[in-house]
This record gives structure tokens, sequence and C-alpha cells, in this order.
């Protein structure tokens, strides 16, 4: 068989973290959503790096870019931005203790929301307000959730 | 494990290839224009992602729905019956008062405002992207939906279509950045643009002069001269106007009458001078309570 084990439960964390980007929200927590996918993202990239790729990344940049309805190549610029540092020092990453961890993610998130704003400022002439940058909070709250969790379902599955 | 010594070409190149992958998109789809296909093929593949995402608001719609007790659904059927009463004697004057108009416009030589049509569909998901303010309806292209298309609320427009797909489509809210719509103040029809701020409560007037006749309160009505809206709808009402002659312009900000922020049933809108028209649902291919609300209304507009 092509297809390797655990390839079905790889995509439905894909998928999960697609849906929770775009779950409706009362309007109070929409603006504190943590960004699910680039955690999702962060988790394989960092733990199974000879699988998940930046072709990876880019595929789920353009559906991104779909459901955020941002013009082609904004998210997918910004993932893969976020993307190569993990790639590159993964076994780094992987060694240190959750709170580092906790504060390399918040940094590539506030890296990644950075970008999507520079883009769509010279694109589109965005305006920049505060808000737009709470999610770097929630995203450190939720990184030791999701890796734990992860991590969980990654052995649960034996996604190897 | 084989990631202690990689084949292939090195991290950087991959890199380097995905990034400039990504570059090409960019500058494809913002210079060029040329993923619309692409996009409304892409819009229907992400549709199920977007029908799963409501998917809980739904079920918990539909538990509210068989919990509803028999006196709630009598006093509110009451209330409705109500409503629809004064509803209809309004539109028997309405009725005659068109009839009479398009008997003053002939009479005046100008032409008869053509009849537009509507159908009522449901937000599916809504974009979290403070930069784009856009939410995806559950009607497309197999409706009849088309880009460029008017949306309205019970109170006001809502937007326009930006992108539309099979069965989903698109609606760029009046609130985006990116937006503008022509209206003009209904109490002396001085015509303003409403540009949008990227705040749900709040558009801003561009261009006004410190001496315009503008006063808080002011109703603005669709103008029309956009080409996209019809005219006369109602979309926003004056609630702060800044006049500090430091600025070269009065600084205006309004508020849309539409609820924005909560938006679930919306209006579409074919105006009566677009080639495409609606395709409805046969009857007998009804089979949720959604699909039933969807229904021929006609007007004139």
């Amino acid at each position: 068989m092509w297809v390797k084990a655990g390839l079905i439960p790889l995509l439905m964390s894909y998928l999960a973290a697609l849906v929770l980007m775009v779950l409706p929200l009362p309007p109070m927590l929409e603006m504190w959503r943590p960004d699910w996918l680039t955690l999702v993202l962060i988790y394989w990239l960092m733990a199974i790096p000879h699988r998940v790729g930046l072709v990876t990344v880019l595929v789920l940049g353009v559906l991104t870019d779909i459901l955020m309805g941002s013009g082609f190549g904004i998210y997918t610029i910004a993932l893969l931005a976020v993307a190569y540092p993990v790639l590159r020092h993964f076994q780094r990453f992987r060694n240190q203790s959750l709170l580092q961890q906790t504060l390399f993610v918040g940094l590539l998130v506030l890296v990644k929301r950075g970008i999507v704003y520079e883009l769509e400022h010279v694109l589109n002439d965005a305006v920049f307000n505060l808000p737009y940058l709470y999610p770097v909070l929630t995203s450190m709250v939720a990184w030791p959730w999701v890796y734990l969790l992860l991590r969980k379902y990654r052995q649960h599955y034996a996604i190897r | 494990m084989k990631s202690l010594f990689e084949r292939g070409p090195s991290l950087r190149t991959r890199f380097l290839i995905a990034l400039s992958c990504a570059s090409l998109l960019l500058f494809l789809d913002h210079r060029l224009n040329a993923m619309q296909p692409v996009r409304s093929f892409l819009t229907s593949v992400v549709a199920p992602i977007q029908y799963l995402a409501v998917l809980p608001q739904q079920v918990s719609d539909r538990v509210d729905y068989i919990l509803t007790t028999r006196t709630a659904l009598r006093i509110d059927n009451e209330r409705l019956s109500n409503q629809l009463l004064e509803l209809q004697m309004a539109v028997q004057r309405l009725n005659f008062i068109e009839s009479e108009n398009d008997r003053l416009r002939q009479l005046l030589g100008s032409d008869v405002r053509g009849t537009s049509r509507r159908m009522v569909t449901e937000v599916v998901a809504v974009a979290s992207d403070p930069f784009s303010h856009q939410v995806v309806i559950n009607k497309g292209s197999s409706d009849g939906a088309y880009v460029g298309q008017p949306v309205l609320d019970n109170l006001g427009i809502v937007g326009q279509l930006v992108s539309v797909g099979r069965t989903t489509a698109r609606v760029l809210l009046i609130s985006d950045q990116s937006h503008a719509i022509s209206l003009r103040v209904q109490r002396n029809d001085i015509r303003v643009l409403a540009q949008g701020t990227g705040n749900l409560q709040k558009l801003a007037l561009m261009y006004i002069p410190h001496s315009t006749d503008i006063a808080v309160g002011d109703v603005l009505l669709s103008s029309g001269l956009d080409q996209v809206f019809p005219e006369g709808y109602p979309v926003a009402e004056v609630v702060d106007i800044d006049r500090n002659e430091q600025f070269q312009y009065a600084r205006v900000s309004v508020r849309p009458y539409a609820q924005l922020d909560r938006v679930r049933s919306l209006l579409l809108l074919w105006p009566g001078d677009v080639d495409e028209q609606p395709v409805f649902d046969q009857p007998d291919g009804e089979n949720s309570q959604g699909e039933q609300a969807t229904k021929e209304v006609t007007d004139v507009g």
C-alpha cells in the first residue's frame, strides 16, 4: 500500500483545525480565537518533519486563503514563514521545555500575523488595530494543551 | 527516521521554491486577476468545512426548535399573524402608490422601474479575519447568484457578492475596509460616499466639505449611482460629525442599519435591470426547513 499508516488521522487533525478557524463564535470571543491551524501545523512539523513538509504547508495555506476570503498567497506565505524556522530547528524545539516552546510559538504566531497584516496593508490598504494581536496570547495559552493532546493522538494512532 | 541525513535538495532550497510558488499565486491573483476560475472551484471544495463549522449551531437550533412548547408557539403565531395583517395593510397602500408612480413616470417620459426579485439565504460561515469582513451564504451559481449582486437584511443593505461557488457564495460586507458605497441623504439628496472602516458598527463618509448640510440623525439611502446597489434602500444613520478645520474634510461617522455582527438570514436581490435570474428550487425538492424559506417575492425597487 502506498498509503502510510496514520494518514487518515493526520488529515482529520488538519480538518479539525480548519473547522475551528471558521467556527462561528460570539463577537466577544471572536477576537480571542487562537490560531488553531498554526498550532496544529507547528506540532506536526516538529514531530514528524520527514513526513509533513512544505508541500503540506502550501496546500493548507491555499485552503486557508480560500476559507478566510483573503487574496491567494497571503496566508500561504505567512504559514511558510512559520514553517521554515520550525523545520530548521525541530530537534532543538523538541527538547525544549513546554514553557520555552510556548514562548517560541508565541513569537511564531506574532510573526505570522505580522506578515498577514503587512501583505494586507500593502495589497488592500488594511488598517492596523490592536485586537488583531490578541490571538497571539490565546495561542500561547492553548499551545501546551494542543501539544499534549496531539502527542497523545499521535501515539494512539501511531502516526510516524 | 532518516532526518539526520536529508536527501534531495536542502531545506532552504525547498523553502525558497515553496515561497516563490506562493508569491506567484499572490501575483497571479492580485495583479492579473487570473485566479477567478480556480477560486470558484476551491470555494466549492472548502464548502464542506464551512458546513461542518455551522453544524453545532444548527444542532442547537434544532434542539431549541424541538423543545419549544405549544404555548410559546401559539403566542408566537398570534404575534406573527398580527404583524402580517399590519404589513398587508401597508402593502395595499404601497401597491396603489406604486402604480400611480409608474403612471406619473410615464407621463414625464422616464423609464418605469423594473421589478426586482429576492431570495432568502442563510449565512453558513463567518471569516474571522479582521482585514476582510466577509460571510459565506448557502446560495451559489446554481441558484442564479452572480458576482456583484446586492445582499440585504430586513433593516438595510449588508453588502455584495464577491465570489460565487456552485452552492456557496461570499458576501463582502459594507463595513470592509475595501468597500465603498454611494449614498444620498434622505433629507436633502446630497450625494456622499461611505467607506468601510473595519469596524462593524461604523462607516466613514469620504470627501465631505465642512460646509455640507448634514446633521446627526440624518438617514442615508443607497443612491443607485454605483450601478451595484438599487436605489432607495436604507443603509446608515449619521451618528457623529467632527468639523475640525484642521482637517481638509469633515469627518462623519455613520452607523449601518443592517446588523452586520449578527447576520443569520439574508436576502439576495436581483434588480430589475440585470440579465441574471434567480433559480428557485422545485417545491417537491424541498427537504429541510431552511429550504422552505426560499420562496419567490417580487417588489418594485
